[in-house]
């Protein structure tokens, strides 16, 4: 059974620096999304790190400026074990849940319980504070068919001209 | 603006379920069982669910929204769905629309809330432009400033589910079950239940003419392929464990001590020696 991480987040969530959060109907946001080198991507907008024998996974930039601000988070516990390209979670924004999905098979080390009080963390630090779960890769090559920074600021560009 | 197919394009396929007085409850975890099983656009459309019942958003505490109290010696039942946003009570003055989509058949609309949202209340200004001054406010359906449509979405992958309560008459006294939320749009203004809703039978003429409008509108942009309501009884039976949940009494009650517990604890800190 998933680890509900409930919120008491206020509607004066922390902003992103680029004001998408901001944009009005219909809303796509055109400002810049931060990609961060280092990371690896999904084209569900999902970030991994890799370090050792860990993965630190989150919510890209682009996904929670899309996304609005995020009011709950459900995550998995611990020892629950996660497939690539599956859900392993969802965040609630605008009265929406939206799935999020592991760029990688493995087992849940550890889940970031501060998100319980502060979800909005994902809105104003989501390739740091904002990160989501911690996994011990089952197969570390999976990484190979990620995206890449670039290819993956590719992606929200296309998908931010339609 | 509203995105149709173009000329000359094969509009994707919306498979219509209409039902009458069907349970909230088995509506919801068929919804959950086409969103997740199915990888064909879906419409589902009930007129009415037969017991009055509290419905609250995956982050919903009975604490904080409903009258516990009221709620457990009157036997409402309280579920907690799988989409996001607040809560309501449905009964049979309650017509529901669901669509459930493949994010690739609607040429150009992403699928993220607020896209989602903006081409839905498009959709539904659509049916009602000929009744009322009808408003996507603050992500609610309004005419004027009165709200008669509380919706919610869920969003997976590939797919989406936008599901509706449009209220076409209720009972005032239900409206005692629900506490007024601590998360409320603006455009409310503090207003009590009474006073922000409105009944869409004092705009439309009839039930029918809002159900068959908004099927004539769904023919605009998909190709509708009516489907047995008793079809809905085999599609019940695909295999996928919900996550909308009934509430159990244990866990009202231990809702409520929670509740009071935090009241004592709160008193406490500020009681004076």
């Amino acid at each position: 059974m998933a680890l509900k991480l409930w919120a008491s987040s206020t509607a004066n969530a922390l902003k992103i620096a680029c004001g998408s959060s901001r944009t009005p109907f219909p809303a796509f946001s055109r400002c810049f999304s931060n990609v961060l080198d280092g990371h690896k991507y999904t084209s569900s907008h999902e970030w991994v790190k890799h370090e050792g024998s860990v993965a630190t996974i989150g919510i890209t930039d682009h996904a929670q400026g899309h996304l609005g601000d995020v009011v709950f988070v459900e995550l998995p516990e611990p020892g629950t074990s996660v497939k690539q390209g599956a859900g392993f979670g969802s965040v609630e924004s605008v009265k929406a849940t939206s799935d999020v999905n592991s760029p990688v098979s493995g087992e849940v080390v550890e889940v970031n319980t501060k998100l319980t009080e502060t979800p909005g963390l994902i809105n104003s630090s989501p390739h740091e504070d904002g990160w989501m779960i911690k996994v011990r890769p089952s197969s570390p090559s999976e990484l190979d068919s990620l995206l890449g920074p670039k290819e993956y600021k590719k992606l929200c560009e296309e998908e931010d001209a339609h | 603006m509203v995105s149709y197919p173009a000329r000359g394009v094969i509009r994707p396929v919306m498979n219509l379920i209409k039902l009458k007085e069907f349970s909230i409850l088995k509506q919801l975890y068929l919804e959950e069982k086409l969103l997740r099983s199915s990888s064909e656009n879906w419409c589902i459309i009930n007129n009415g669910t037969k017991q009055p019942t509290i419905v609250m958003g995956v982050s919903g505490r009975p604490s904080e929204l409903v009258n516990i109290n009221s709620v457990i010696r009157d036997q409402i039942p309280v579920i907690r769905r799988f989409s996001g946003g607040g809560t309501v009570i449905v009964d049979n003055g309650t017509i529901f629309v669901t669509l459930i989509c493949n994010k690739d058949d609607i040429p150009g609309l992403q699928p993220y809330p607020r896209p989602i949202m903006s081409w839905t209340g498009q959709f539904y200004g659509e049916v009602l432009r000929e009744f009322g001054d009808f408003h996507l406010r603050e992500n609610d359906y309004a005419f004027g400033s009165r709200k008669f449509g509380g919706n919610a979405q869920s969003i997976t992958k590939n797919r989406w589910v936008h599901h509706t309560s449009f209220l076409w008459d209720y009972d005032v006294s239900n409206m005692d079950y629900l506490k007024l939320p601590m998360r409320a749009p603006e455009y409310r203004s503090a207003r009590s239940h009474v006073e922000f809703l409105c009944r869409m039978k004092e705009i439309l003429p009839s039930k029918s003419t809002f159900i068959e409008g908004t099927i004539e509108t769904l023919g605009s942009h998909f190709s509708v392929r009516p489907i047995q309501s008793n079809a809905a009884t085999n599609l019940s039976n695909i295999s996928h464990p919900p996550s909308t949940r009934l509430l159990t009494r244990p866990e009202l009650e231990q809702a409520l001590l929670s509740a009071s517990e935090n009241s004592d604890t709160n008193s406490s800190i500020y009681a004076v020696p």
